[in-house]
């Protein structure tokens, strides 16, 4: 663990791998240290947006270093079924690239349970993980100006759907009806830390 | 609640920004808010508010609203010139605007951003627990345009201790800003923090409540593999490919690829927040207490 201070507004905290990151943000956020705004999760890395009034970087950084990580709890955690047309304009290079048909590519989403580790890149967007690594494809070599609503998407070892339209990198392989987000919907998004999910194929 | 003021000229953008919605960070959603906290702060003071009830953000003046009833308002932040109905009024005091009067906010001379502060609040409906519009992520409100009816809530019970705050002035033409190196300075060639301490950057066109693109000396990186997206704050010196300096404000983006040099401490992001493009900044290193 590497702890890298960002001058008194917070404290970026280098894990291991995501396993980690969830397992200290499952930790933290039960118990934050006084003078912790936010907590934002990422691939390798889990920031803490500290209070500059109120926080005490010297000792949230101790506490951060004695904190012992929470088990995952993902099997305890809600499942989310997410119908997709997979008619997605990258379908057929993603299968280009991983070396299997269009129909195994399905196959592959559809079959495996993806956890989403951590959310960014806009409202709602969740990066979804598995235990599987047939599906790592890097992102677009151009960045598309307009991803549709509803869109399913790979990048790296990530699924995600874009909850609204948005530029976007990733490669498309379909889109569901499903809302991802929606502000006056409690909770807005559907797509959470800890959320398991399956993605089921429709007509 | 009640109507309190139309908005006749919007100027450039004018927003309606409160202190933000901290907490959604994990479903991508950023905290937003006043660009200049300090300045949302002392208005809300003035007015006898609580410090985080929501203002409007104007950006560069030119901004023009009726009260449509009896209202106490205060403008902190840029020096511009102010008026009610065309009477010369002043900035970081409290001023009374009879119904059906017009307030004015001329073009700023120093600074880039007022707040406006009605006593009350202005009270349009949150979303997410706030009232601010985040441009980058679109939530919260549109920004005013002219016909907009902003309501204004009910006056709080006490009434502000003081008429008047003595503020300085945000500087005209250059402004220092206290850094800390890091998180990834270390992804930086040797010399390039020395460089971002020794050089002058110029606050460009391409600004706004997202951060401020600056140009100046490039920022050479010595390691070059991808950084895995990680979380970001405001006042972030992320170095995208350009290898030139963006300072991130209020609307930044919840995480980010590019590794950050350095970071402005939090009580200089709000003048950060002021500089207007064509200005220059400098970067002093502030140590690390303990």
């Amino acid at each position: 663990m590497r702890v890298l201070p960002c001058a008194d507004s917070g404290l970026l905290v280098e894990l291991d791998d995501l396993d980690e990151v969830r397992r200290l943000h499952a930790a933290l956020r039960e118990a934050p240290p006084p003078g912790v705004l936010d907590l934002v999760p990422a691939a390798r890395t889990l920031l803490l947006r500290l209070d500059p009034l109120r926080a005490d970087v010297a000792e949230i950084e101790q506490v951060v270093r004695r904190v012992r990580p929470a088990e995952t709890t993902s099997h305890d955690s809600e499942s989310l079924v997410i119908p997709v047309s997979y008619d997605g304009e990258d379908l057929d290079e993603v299968a280009r690239l991983t070396g299997l048909t269009p129909r195994q590519v399905i196959a592959e989403h559809t079959g495996v349970e993806w956890t989403v580790a951590f959310g960014g890149f806009a409202p709602g967007f969740g990066y979804l993980t598995c235990d599987s690594n047939r599906l790592e494809v890097p992102r677009r070599t151009e960045s598309r100006t307009r991803v549709p609503s509803g869109a399913v998407a790979l990048a790296g070892a990530f699924s995600g759907v874009y909850p609204r339209e948005s530029p976007g990198g990733w490669q498309l392989i379909g889109r569901t009806e499903l809302e991802m987000w929606r502000v006056d919907r409690d909770p807005p998004a559907l797509l959470r830390p800890g959320v398991r999910v399956r993605f089921q194929e429709v007509a | 609640m009640n109507h309190g003021l139309e908005v006749l000229e919007p100027g450039l953008l004018a927003t309606v920004q409160d202190l933000g919605r901290p907490g959604l960070a994990a479903i991508g959603v950023g905290v937003s808010g006043a660009a200049d906290r300090g300045a949302l702060r002392l208005a809300n003071r003035l007015a006898g508010n609580e410090e985080d009830a929501a203002a409007v953000e104007v950006t560069l003046g030119g901004f023009a609203a009726r009260a449509l009833r009896d209202l106490t308002v205060v403008i902190t932040g840029a020096t511009c010139p102010v008026s009610i109905d065309g009477r010369g009024a002043a900035t970081n005091t409290v001023l009374r605007v009879p119904s059906g009067s017009v307030l004015r906010l001329g073009m700023t001379s120093k600074g880039l951003r007022n707040y406006v502060a009605v006593r009350g609040g202005v009270a349009v409906e949150p979303v997410l627990g706030s009232r601010s519009t985040d441009v980058l992520a679109g939530l919260g409100p549109e920004p005013l345009r002219a016909g907009t009816v902003l309501p204004v809530g009910p006056p709080p019970s006490e009434w502000p201790p003081i008429g008047f705050a003595p503020v300085r002035e945000p500087p005209a033409d250059e402004l220092m800003l206290g850094v800390m190196a890091g998180p990834r300075d270390d992804w930086f060639a040797e010399g390039a923090l020395a460089t971002l301490l020794g050089s002058r950057y110029e606050v460009t066109a391409q600004s706004n409540r997202v951060g401020i693109r600056l140009d100046g000396p490039a920022l050479p990186r010595v390691r070059d593999e991808e950084l895995p997206s990680e979380g970001m704050v405001a006042g972030a010196l992320q170095v995208p490919p350009s290898s030139r300096p963006t300072l991130f404000l209020a609307d930044h983006p919840v995480t980010g690829g590019y590794p950050v040099i350095a970071v402005v401490v939090a009580a200089d992001v709000d003048k950060a927040a002021q500089a207007r493009p064509g200005m220059r900044l400098r970067f002093t290193l502030l140590k690390r207490r303990g």
